[in-house]
């Protein structure tokens, strides 16, 4: 078996979990709904900020609920001894990691696609681009699982200390804030002609974390 | 005996090479005090506050030569799982999360009169701050397990991942915004800055540099005994269990 088929498998059995028991996008998606209306009051109830503040308030719903997704990512296998079972299977660590990331990915998807939906009606967001808009979101959401899923075995080695995780992913996805917000707002705007290099940026980041995580995810299940 | 008798000689050669490091470093920063209050001459534009330059300069070299180190440390422990690279890995970063700090406090001193604001979103202010949270919490993690191995593994993996994204994190706030002061010393032509000026500045780097030498010589000697201490104190344990 291929460590690509490894991958699938394991993104598949995660997302089949998600859609069996629900437990992320049942929590993530009035969670960030809560988060965006409470914005909403610390911004509000002025339009112009609203609009003005819409990108940034966007992605930082997402990359909250990102941190809480890559955590529950880990906490399905805690329980009942499932991750022992994943590490003794004949299946490469690398293809855990990628598999995990893709299942987050697709649910930060389905989340964002929610968000963007509410921030387009309380915010009274305008999308120009809707193209460049959901590719940012696509590149986004990547590079936030990569680096979620990369440390999600931490978070949940340490849940008595909840803060260490954002803590620690936080500062790492900044250049997936920066970019993220600047496309997103540029493609709101319509000047699409200046979002490619923060795609490109987007793209990078991706790159880089997918291949680092390849390499070091082994590293930190090896007990 | 013989085992005994060469751990003394080996501890107390390592114990005098200590005091002559730190008795460089001392050396060196007083030549690097003087040199950099008294001889260098004040700027001819922002005047004597330039002369935090001195040190803000060597403390911004040494966080990154800091990190630097933890990253090839933990990779080469990440190859070897020898501990002793781990511990030069956690010495290095708790020194670089040290002169991190006093370099952004420094920068933002020397800002707040010439630039006028403590702090301005420049993209080697900010990547500094985001390189500050990055290490912090690779001290935090440092901090949550017992597990020696399972510490040293976590650790090396953030070691290298963080330092990876710090050219990305640049990238990304240098595409933000700018305003940060050129780079007077690193680049094509000749440099921007007076002779003597340029003598202190590269003492600071030196006398810094040795400084943390002598930091990290003492901070492995704690971390040696910190685990002959939990190594010792868990051997009665595992006699009585004999």
């Amino acid at each position: 078996m291929t460590s690509a088929r490894q991958a699938t498998l394991i993104a598949r059995k995660d997302l089949l979990i998600e859609v069996r028991g629900r437990h992320a996008l049942g929590t993530l998606v009035p969670f960030a709904a809560t988060v965006l209306v409470a914005f909403g009051f610390a911004f509000g109830p002025g339009r112009e900020v609203l609009e003005r503040v819409a990108p940034g308030l966007l992605w930082m719903a997402v990359l909250f609920s990102a941190v809480m997704a890559s955590r529950r990512a880990y906490q399905t296998e805690s329980e009942d001894g499932a991750l022992e079972g994943l590490l003794l299977a004949p299946i490469d660590k690398a293809a855990v990691f990628l598999g995990k990331a893709v299942a987050v990915t697709v649910e930060l998807l389905a989340l964002v696609i929610v968000v963007l939906l509410l921030v387009m009606v309380l915010f009274d967001l305008s999308v120009a681009d809707p193209f460049l808009v959901l590719a940012a979101f696509v590149l986004g959401a990547i590079g936030l699982a990569a680096v979620g899923s990369l440390f999600g075995v931490v978070a949940e080695s340490s849940r008595t200390r909840e803060a260490i995780f954002p803590m620690l992913v936080l500062p790492l996805v900044a250049p997936v804030l920066i970019a993220g917000v600047r496309a997103t707002d540029l493609a709101a705007a319509g000047r699409s002609g200046e979002v490619w290099s923060w795609l490109g940026l987007l793209a990078a980041f991706d790159v880089v974390f997918l291949s680092v995580g390849v390499l070091v995810f082994g590293y930190l299940l090896e007990d | 005996m013989a085992a005994t008798a060469e751990r003394a000689l080996g501890k107390a050669t390592s114990r005098s090479g200590e005091h002559l490091l730190g008795i460089a470093a001392l050396v060196a920063l007083g030549v690097s005090a003087v040199m950099s209050l008294v001889v260098a001459p004040p700027d001819a534009v922002q005047g004597e506050v330039q002369r935090i330059m001195y040190v803000h300069v060597p403390s911004a070299w040494l966080a990154y030569l800091c990190f630097f180190v933890v990253f090839i440390a933990s990779i080469a422990y990440l190859k070897t799982k020898k501990t002793r690279w781990d511990r030069v890995a956690a010495a290095s970063a708790e020194i670089g999360v040290l002169f991190t700090s006093l370099a952004i406090v420094l920068g933002m001193l020397w800002g707040k009169p010439v630039w006028g604001t403590w702090w301005t979103w420049d993209p080697r202010l900010t990547t500094t701050a985001v390189l500050l949270m990055i290490y912090v919490a690779y001290l935090a993690i440092r901090r949550i397990t017992d597990n020696p191995s399972r510490r040293a593994r976590w650790a090396a993996v953030i070691g290298i991942v963080g330092f990876i994204d710090v050219p990305i994190v640049h990238l990304s706030v240098v595409w933000w915004r700018s305003l940060h002061q050129g780079p007077t010393l690193f680049r094509l032509g000749p440099p921007e800055i007076e002779g003597t000026m340029l003598l202190a500045l590269l003492l600071g780097v030196a006398a810094f540099t040795i400084t943390y030498a002598y930091l990290m010589t003492l901070r492995l000697r704690v971390g040696r005994l910190e685990e002959r201490v939990a190594r010792e104190a868990l051997s009665p344990l595992v006699g009585a269990e004999r």
